[in-house]
């Protein structure tokens, strides 16, 4: 533990959420290596975090809040880059279902982010160079055991609940499966326990959007002035349809005109969704890093967590005595509600103990980001009758 | 018994012959759990392990949120999945008569559970063949009160017959309880013609027969 140097980078209160949000950067030194499911070791890795809310006395109250493919650890903290809130702010503050008067919640980048976690845009210490493509290819499981380090560290030995949608979701399942102990309940969202083979072909046309782009060199686009603006953009807005639906694109844009009257006979954007797709696409390369981008779409590409148990997912939660509480959305044609379930059938044929909802709603796979009040009442529900059962205080 | 008990919403009168007959600290199963009331009570007064599968959406999402451990399913689909001797007691109130194939269920659940409580709208009840008998048409009272055509009850039985399914799976009836129209209880044995022709409902406590 000596060897750990930790530094608080950021103390500061987000004014819009109201909650008390710190940022920290915690950096493992060379001689704790991170091992990696791909047979290499990672060293040094830095961490960066966002706590929320209080621990109490006993440590019985921390939720870990995993972040999807594109989100980072500002869950309930306005964005440094952005200056937008938090990207779960719906659902994460004072009152709200994920209570931060009550809980005290951890968010970390994950592995291979570029929100300050050690990612391909970082320096390889061997070259002091950015890793770029030299960066070892990385699974949801080297970013669980990345998260389980930093808790290790925070000497905080299981967590109330880990939580998190889609890729955040795929993270919950890791957890459940690695570290049963280490967790008293989980609740994946809209997610599933292995990536099908549409989601891995929506992530290819993203990953060959990026390399297609002349700027990417390779990789190795930080040496250059150039970024791959261009490619990330496309990747963007193509995943960006795959999180909504076709009635709510419908509903939002239709065949609508984007301050126009008519249509130009041109390749200009004529049409609401093109302006609001490739406004989507320009925005997010601000934040984003592409070889990120490919790193951790490959990540989610790996997950399929029955393969790591015998082929069969019951057997990753045998005797688990974690309470689950699955969520699936019914326009989410991304990670539907049929893969939530097949994460259901498995809990059940362990008996584990596990809640399942299917929330109606037509936002499609984003839904889980959203204003959903039946979602937000089922969540708060289990969080109240879970933290019942851990002995936690009721709701004041 | 549970000094909290008393504090409790009242359950409904079938509801409660049931929470009676299951021991505190057990692992439970409720099938077809409607609002959750009976999970609910289950839990704060006998801190069982309370686990409930209802098949409409909304009450799932209603019993979620009051902070049950709910899923979505179907007792005729989805009992399958569950290990064998997973519950010390599996419930079914008053939803056997609507199921598909009542004799499947009931297999399933002696599987599943070590103790199996079933509860059911006596179809021998003495207003119901009174009614046939007069009337000669399909009898409609006050526990079973849609009109053949839209009721969801497909399966219907008296007490005679529930207990010869208990008998043909291989189950044991533990304790069998008659509840006549003004809501009384008493304990009856096997196929009492006077429990069939006055009980309204019964419950019953079904064990598995030991093998040998």
């Amino acid at each position: 533990m000596t060897d750990i140097s930790q530094t608080d980078i950021r103390t500061s209160t987000d004014e819009s959420a109201g909650v008390q949000a710190t940022g920290h950067v915690v950096t493992f030194s060379e001689d704790q290596p991170l091992k990696l499911d791909c047979g290499v070791s990672i060293a040094p890795v830095t961490i960066a975090y966002q706590t929320y809310g209080r621990m109490n006395a006993d440590k019985s109250n921390i939720i870990l809040i995993c972040h999807a493919l594109t989100g980072d650890q500002h869950a309930a903290s306005s964005h440094p880059v952005t200056g937008k809130p938090g990207w779960w702010n719906y659902m994460v503050g004072p009152g709200k279902p994920i209570d931060t008067d009550r809980y005290y919640l951890i968010c970390a980048n994950v592995l291979g982010g570029c929100m300050g976690t050690t990612g391909p845009a970082d320096l390889d210490p061997k070259t002091g160079k950015p890793y770029g493509l030299t960066f070892p290819v990385i699974t949801i499981g080297d970013m669980v055991r990345a998260q389980a380090m930093l808790l290790d560290h925070l000497e905080i030995e299981d967590l109330f609940c880990v939580l998190g949608g889609s890729m955040g979701g795929m993270q919950v399942l890791q957890w459940a499966a690695a570290y049963p102990d280490r967790v008293f309940s989980a609740v994946p969202i809209a997610t599933a326990a292995k990536h099908s083979a549409q989601n891995i072909a929506f992530h290819e046309v993203g990953r060959q959007a990026i390399m297609a782009d002349p700027t990417w060199h390779g990789g190795d686009y930080y040496s250059h002035e150039e970024t791959p603006r261009k490619g990330l953009a496309v990747a963007r807005m193509a995943a960006h349809i795959t999180y909504l639906s076709e009635a709510a694109l419908h509903r939002k844009f239709g065949r609508n005109l984007q301050d126009r009257e008519s249509i130009t006979y041109g390749f200009d954007a004529d049409f609401q969704i093109e302006s609001y797709l490739r406004h989507q696409g320009f925005t997010f390369v601000d934040r984003f890093d592409a070889n990120s981008y490919l790193y951790i779409t490959r990540a989610m590409d790996y997950f399929d967590l029955a393969a790591d148990y015998g082929g069969v997912l019951a057997n990753a939660f045998k005797g688990s005595s974690t309470r689950f509480c699955v969520v699936s959305f019914t326009s989410d044609w991304l990670f539907p509600t049929s893969e939530n379930r097949t994460i259901v059938l498995a809990l059940n044929s362990v008996a584990a103990n596990v809640s399942f909802v299917e929330i109606e709603t037509d936002k499609g796979h984003d839904a889980f980001l959203l204003d959903e009040p039946e979602f937000h009442s089922v969540l708060s529900g289990f969080l109240d009758g879970a933290a019942i059962h851990r002995g936690l205080p009721p709701k004041s | 018994m549970n000094r909290m008990a008393t504090t409790f919403p009242k359950l409904r009168p079938d509801l409660q012959l049931i929470a009676d007959m299951i021991a505190d600290d057990a692992r439970v199963l409720d099938v077809g759990c409607g609002d959750g009331s009976l999970l609910e009570y289950l839990m704060l007064a006998k801190r069982v392990d309370a686990r409930g599968v209802e098949l409409s959406q909304a009450g799932v999402n209603a019993c979620v949120a009051r902070g049950l451990s709910v899923i979505q399913g179907d007792a005729d689909k989805d009992l399958q999945d569950y290990p064998s001797d997973a519950f010390d007691y599996v419930i079914l109130s008053q939803t056997i008569q609507a199921t598909v194939s009542p004799k499947d269920v009931m297999e399933e659940m002696t599987r599943i559970g070590k103790n199996v409580i079933v509860s059911l709208p006596n179809f021998g009840h003495w207003r119901v063949r009174w009614q046939l008998a007069l009337s000669g048409r399909m009898p409609v009272t006050k526990s079973l009160d849609d009109p053949w055509y839209s009721t969801p009850n497909i399966h219907l039985c008296s007490i005679k017959d529930f207990i010869n399914l208990v008998h043909n799976i291989g189950g044991v009836v533990e304790r069998a309880v008659a509840v006549n129209s003004k809501g009384r209880a008493r304990d009856f044995i096997g196929g009492d013609s006077f429990a069939n022709l006055y009980a309204e409902e019964a419950v019953f406590l079904i064990t598995r027969r030991v093998a040998g």
